[in-house]
């Protein structure tokens, strides 16, 4: 068989000097607000995208100026964890060098800044390094910011579950000192030897991104089984044992390319807390290097899965971590939302989870949320969480400063709204303006859909069920959309396809019902499909599993063959 | 005087050579004549051969002017035309092309400059002020002058260049024919009558002869314009484009006008001058504060037409001058405006915020209506003048048509939105729209005639208009060589003008390089001087390989900042002292080297 082309980007990161590229020549070229197209590849590794303001594409082009770039950069916050100190930083920052001044919390538990102009960057950075935060493989082909269920009521175990999270996310970062030379203007050290540069990603990172998860049962807010890797927490007593390990989850596809799908993690098996590196590592080394490196839509995990067999992918695993899986423990997975307002732990701290909508912490008029979030971090003795459905928990507070946080919670909107069962589980990814790949709108759309979503269910009475409504701009499914109950996938401006028949859960794919529809038409369907549901659902049974039952659409059990098929 | 009038006693020519001379004029047409006389007058002077001994100098009116917008020229062009069409013989030249030498044979000079930002004199003229301010300047007592001096009212230095040269020929003991006239931004009665009054006074002075008009320096001769600020084309707009960003709090222009059959032409370095209306908004409110009657009808000259229709196209209303203030303030009695017409300082600051309708809605007459005749109003306000933009253009790549770079300025005043007069007319243009243009040359403002020789452009702003144009006419001639612009502006995403014309000429290797100023995109204020000290080593490189230095923009401040950084580098890497520093720029640009295009 003769050997395949590779990837563009493959050269690119074999020719970049570890990830260095043309960076720093870029930055100072000042007749342009861009990167050179190879640096664009190599900048996600650093943590940020190129993007432009597609509103003004056009526009500015007749004023002959170029495309209003700017930049999209993502910090690495394991498990969505920071300080009060951090956040104050995080926030001053979105202020002086952001043109969107804006905090966006994303769904994978960090934040992102858009619209930072190509010259900010490094004085962002450095405010970043200045709080102890970085976005080092925030974005590229590496193991990517790691998620762990922030509720921490069961505070032991979610203390060690976050250790886990936090750990993986250290001990998996590139180690090219490109980050520290370029950003931070520490000394350039003499080339060393390729396997010492990146011991574990060797000179070409790995074939795609590579995502990772800690689930902490019953919740499963970090949607576990979408991600490349999952590690779903077992506890005994209250003390965490090990992890069941999922594998080869992801969400990215492209419309009309059947050899692409969304794909849910397989379970491999238990595996103790103590050989989660090991494991980490042998699955990560084995897609590195079995990962398909000629064509990038299907380089992910799922497909190397795919294309090997889940019996042999699980053999050479085992065998690279030198440890064999034990049988998966039964566990319950449950509910994939937030616990909005107050929360009692078990150590007798309270946690407030805040509903941000979209995930966008900006000050509005009549609800100053960036203010609000910045008056809290004054005064907050506890820490802030991100959670994977955007939204913030103020965590670990005393029970004689709960009156105070949630004075100022409720001054700046940030508390107070009626949020219904559907909105507080439904999340659109940022889409237009600013996202390249953005197809339809998302963000900016998606509350007023919401609003039709939430009068259809007044409508047929069947408000208190909450739905799983997730909606993106693309494919690509920043808001893993194939693993909701409602899932709008866009196609053109005002069009999106509509899937129907996830779990509630997390733990089954949904399928296309509709393609290409309007709001008008996506509305009907609901409609009518709510109006079923409302006289002929069983006891308990939730939308998604309604739709697949009265046979809306098939079930999705095997991704590769029943997503398309 | 006609060539075939022409004696061996009116000239230095014997009569054989004269009748060669007839032969070859019959056959040639107009344009053939105006290139062969441009061409050896030009022969002439660079051999040195001066064809005006003493006796024939003592003959001939010398007739200079230095002038930054080509109005000078005008003013001077029109009496030697008159002065020759009365016999004399004249010696026309921009006070750049004239040889000071020269000067203590003459006996009759007649000077025509103007003044510009603080007193200062326009850059063709500096030489000569500072050689008559200068030990080297000669006794002048055989000398006979009269100087014309232009001016802008507004400015706290009135027509000062003029008084300078007027009090520095009187101090080397040359006489005036007439005193100092100084005029203002309306000048041309002033001018016709200057013609006519120094004309008569010359009569007893210099006896009319046969002489030719001597033009010393016309190289190149231009294709004469048929098109001229009274007799302009009506040309028509194709597309006035903002090219400020939607986040700009500045609105820019690129509009491109339609030449068409007109036959104008211009070279990069030229500017257009730009008949407007004024804003119809503006002439209701002026109509209606002073409760006249747009249908009125008004006489202009031998023309009558409606008030309305008067100061719609006719009438300035955008510009105020001091002499206005001071009549509006005895118009209305109003004490307040009476004191600070009485304050040059403060008019100038006055005039610089307000206009016609400010003044009229602030100061309003006592007795309300019918205290201010649709005449007297007339009569009140000045004629409208045409503005002058830098071409941004050239025809080597855009054939007929005329690109400009428009700032719209825009103020708000109690409310009400003002606008510059020619900038919001172009700004709001239409594509169709019909505007009436000429060709305004500044041969001081040229791209060097060695096309091989490095060009730094520094042009902030607007000033980068006839970058554009240099480099569109460099790379339609195929011209290979280095090119450096400094570019300055608010903000990169929203003010960087052209930016992507720029990006490509790099990026083709047609530009080597560009250094960019955004003033406020930091947090201390960085501005193309700044650039400029920062590239101060190169820079220098550059000067000492020869390369020409344009500046183009604000005069006020830009210029002279931009003119002290550069004065820096030639301390700093240079290594000259302060007066070195400042000869040596002189020297550049009386090479014509250094060149600048600033208002």
């Amino acid at each position: 068989m003769s050997e395949q082309k590779l990837a563009l980007n493959e050269y690119l990161k074999t020719d970049s000097n570890y990830l260095r590229g043309t960076i720093t020549e870029g930055l100072d070229s000042s007749v342009t607000g861009s990167f050179s197209d190879s640096d664009q590849q190599l900048i996600k590794f650093h943590g940020f995208y190129q993007q432009d303001d597609r509103d003004l594409r056009n526009e500015r082009k007749e004023q002959k100026l170029e495309p209003l770039y700017s930049f999209m950069l993502r910090a690495r916050v394991p498990g969505g964890v920071c300080t009060p100190q951090q956040w104050l930083g995080v926030d001053e920052i979105a202020s002086t060098l952001t043109s969107s001044n804006s905090i966006r919390l994303t769904t994978r538990q960090t934040f992102q800044y858009h619209g930072i102009p190509k010259r900010n960057l490094k004085p962002l950075i450095q405010g970043l390094d200045r709080e102890a935060l970085d976005s080092i493989a925030a974005c590229g082909d590496v193991n990517r910011n790691v998620m762990c269920n922030p509720n921490p009521v069961e505070s032991r175990l979610h203390q060690q579950a976050y250790a886990v999270a936090k750990q993986l996310s250290d001990h998996l970062l590139p180690h090219t000192r490109a980050y520290a030379e370029i950003w931070l203007d520490k000394e350039k050290l003499l080339s060393t030897e390729d396997e010492t540069v990146e011991p574990v990603y060797g000179k070409t990172y790995l074939p795609r991104k590579f995502k990772m998860a800690v689930a902490v049962p019953p919740d499963n807010d970090v949607d576990v089984y979408t991600n490349d890797l999952g590690f779903i927490a077992i506890a005994e007593k209250g003390e965490l044992v090990g992890f069941n390990l999922t594998a080869g989850g992801g969400m990215g596809s492209t419309h009309g390319e059947v050899e692409t799908f969304p794909r849910l993690g397989d379970d491999l098996g238990f595996i103790k807390a103590a050989d989660v590196m090991k494991f980490a590592e042998a699955v990560m080394t084995v897609q590195r290097d079995w990962g398909n490196r000629s064509n990038r839509k299907r380089s992910r995990l799922k497909y190397t899965i795919v294309d090997h067999g889940y019996e042999k992918f699980k053999a050479e695993v085992e065998a690279r971590a030198g440890v064999k899986f034990e049988p998966k423990r039964d566990v319950v997975i449950g509910d994939r939302g937030d616990r909005y307002g107050w929360v009692e732990g078990v150590d007798g701290k309270w946690h407030l989870t805040l509903y941000i909508e979209s995930g966008r912490v900006k000050d509005y008029p009549g609800k100053t949320l960036q203010t609000g979030l910045r008056e809290i971090a004054k005064i907050h003795q506890g820490d802030f969480r991100m959670t994977s459905n955007q939204n913030m928990i103020i965590a670990g507070v005393a029970a004689e400063d709960k009156a105070t946080i949630e004075g100022l919670a409720r001054k700046h909107g940030l508390l107070g709204q009626v949020i219904t069962q559907t909105r507080g589980h439904s999340i659109a990814c940022v889409a237009l303006p600013t996202c390249p790949l953005a197809m339809a709108e998302a963000e900016r759309y998606f509350p007023e859909f919401i609003d039709h979503i939430d009068a259809l269910q007044a409508k047929h009475g069947i408000s208190e069920q909450a739905i799983v409504v997730r909606m993106t701009g693309c494919p690509n499914g920043c808001a893993r959309p194939f693993a909701a109950e409602i899932g709008l996938v866009g196609k053109a401006p005002g069009r999106y396809n509509l899937y129907l028949g996830a779990s509630f859960e997390g733990t089954r794919l949904n399928k296309m019902h509709r393609e290409n529809i309007q709001e008008a038409e996506i509305l009907a369907e609901l409609d009518t499909l709510f109006g079923r549901y409302a006289t002929e659902r069983n006891a308990g049974e939730t939308f998604g599993n309604f739709t697949v039952r009265i046979g809306v659409v098939k079930a999705v059990i095997d991704a590769a063959k029943d997503f398309h098929g | 005087m006609l060539l075939k009038e022409l004696s061996s006693l009116a000239s230095p020519l014997s009569q054989g050579q004269i009748e060669k001379l007839k032969q070859l004029t019959a056959e040639l047409n107009a344009v053939q004549l105006a290139w062969v006389s441009g061409y050896l007058a030009a022969t002439a002077n660079a051999g040195q051969l001066t064809p005006a001994v003493d006796t024939q100098a003592a003959q001939m009116l010398t007739i200079l002017y230095g002038s930054q917008t080509g109005n000078g020229h005008g003013v001077a062009k029109a009496l030697a035309d008159k002065a020759q069409a009365q016999g004399y013989a004249v010696n026309l030249a921009s006070m750049g092309e004239y040889n000071v030498r020269q000067l203590k044979q003459e006996t009759v000079l007649l000077l025509v400059v103007s003044t510009h930002g603080e007193g200062e004199a326009p850059d063709d003229a500096i030489e000569l002020h500072k050689f008559l301010a200068s030990k080297r300047a000669p006794k002048l007592d055989n000398l006979h002058y009269s100087v014309l001096a232009l001016g802008d009212s507004s400015y706290e230095f009135f027509c000062q260049t003029g008084k300078d040269f007027d009090a520095r020929l009187a101090a080397l003991g040359a006489k005036s024919l007439l005193p100092l006239i100084e005029c203002d931004v309306d000048y041309e009665t002033a001018a016709s009558q200057w013609h006519a009054e120094v004309l008569n006074s010359v009569k007893p002075l210099i006896q009319v002869s046969s002489a030719n008009v001597v033009s010393i320096g016309a190289v190149k001769t231009t294709q004469v314009n048929e098109f001229t600020k009274q007799n302009p084309y009506l040309a028509e707009v194709l597309v006035s484009q903002k090219i400020t960003g939607n986040g700009s709090d500045r609105d820019v222009r690129h509009v491109e006008i339609d030449l068409g059959e007109s036959g104008l032409t211009y070279q990069v370095g030229d500017a257009l001058g730009v008949w407007f209306s004024n804003n119809e908004v503006l002439v209701d409110e002026v109509l209606a504060a002073l409760s006249l009657a747009a249908d009125e009808i008004v006489t202009l000259g031998s023309q009558s037409l409606t008030l309305k229709q008067a100061l719609l196209n006719n009438k300035e209303l955008t510009q105020l001058y001091p002499g206005l203030v001071k009549a509006w303030a005895d118009l209305s009695g109003n004490v307040e405006l009476l004191a600070l017409s009485e304050d040059k300082e403060q008019v100038r600051h006055f005039i610089l915020k307000h206009q016609f309708a400010d003044l009229v809605a602030q100061y309003p007459l006592v007795n309300g209506a019918n205290t201010l005749s649709a005449i007297k109003l007339i009569e009140l306000l000045r004629p409208l003048t045409p503005r002058l933009y830098s071409i941004a253009s050239s025809q080597s790549e855009v054939e007929t048509e005329v690109h400009l770079t428009v700032a719209l300025v825009e103020d708000e005043r109690h409310g009400a939105a003002r606008f510059g007069g020619a900038s919001h007319f172009l700004a709001s243009a239409a594509e169709g729209t019909q505007v009436k243009v000429y060709v305004e040359p500044n041969k001081h403002f040229r791209l060097p005639e060695n096309p091989a020789t490095p060009v730094i452009m520094v042009g902030p702003g607007t000033g980068v208009a006839p970058f554009r144009a240099f480099m569109q006419e460099r790379v339609a001639q195929g011209v290979q060589a280095d090119s450096w612009l400094f570019f300055g502006n608010p903000h990169f995403e929203q003010d960087f003008l052209y930016q992507t014309e720029w990006q490509q000429y790099l990026k083709n290797g047609d530009l080597s390089r560009i250094d960019v100023a955004f003033s406020r995109d930091q947090a201390h204020k960085i501005y193309v001087q700044h650039r400029i000290k920062e590239q101060a080593k190169t820079l220098w490189q550059w000067l000492e390989n020869g390369a020409h230095l344009y500046i183009c923009g604000d005069a006020e401040r830009m210029a002279k900042d931009v003119h002290q950084a550069l004065i820096e580098v030639a301390i700093e890497v240079g290594g000259l002292d302060i007066g070195a520093a400042e000869a040596y720029f002189d020297t550049l640009r009386s090479d014509k080297r250094y060149q600048k295009d600033v208002y």
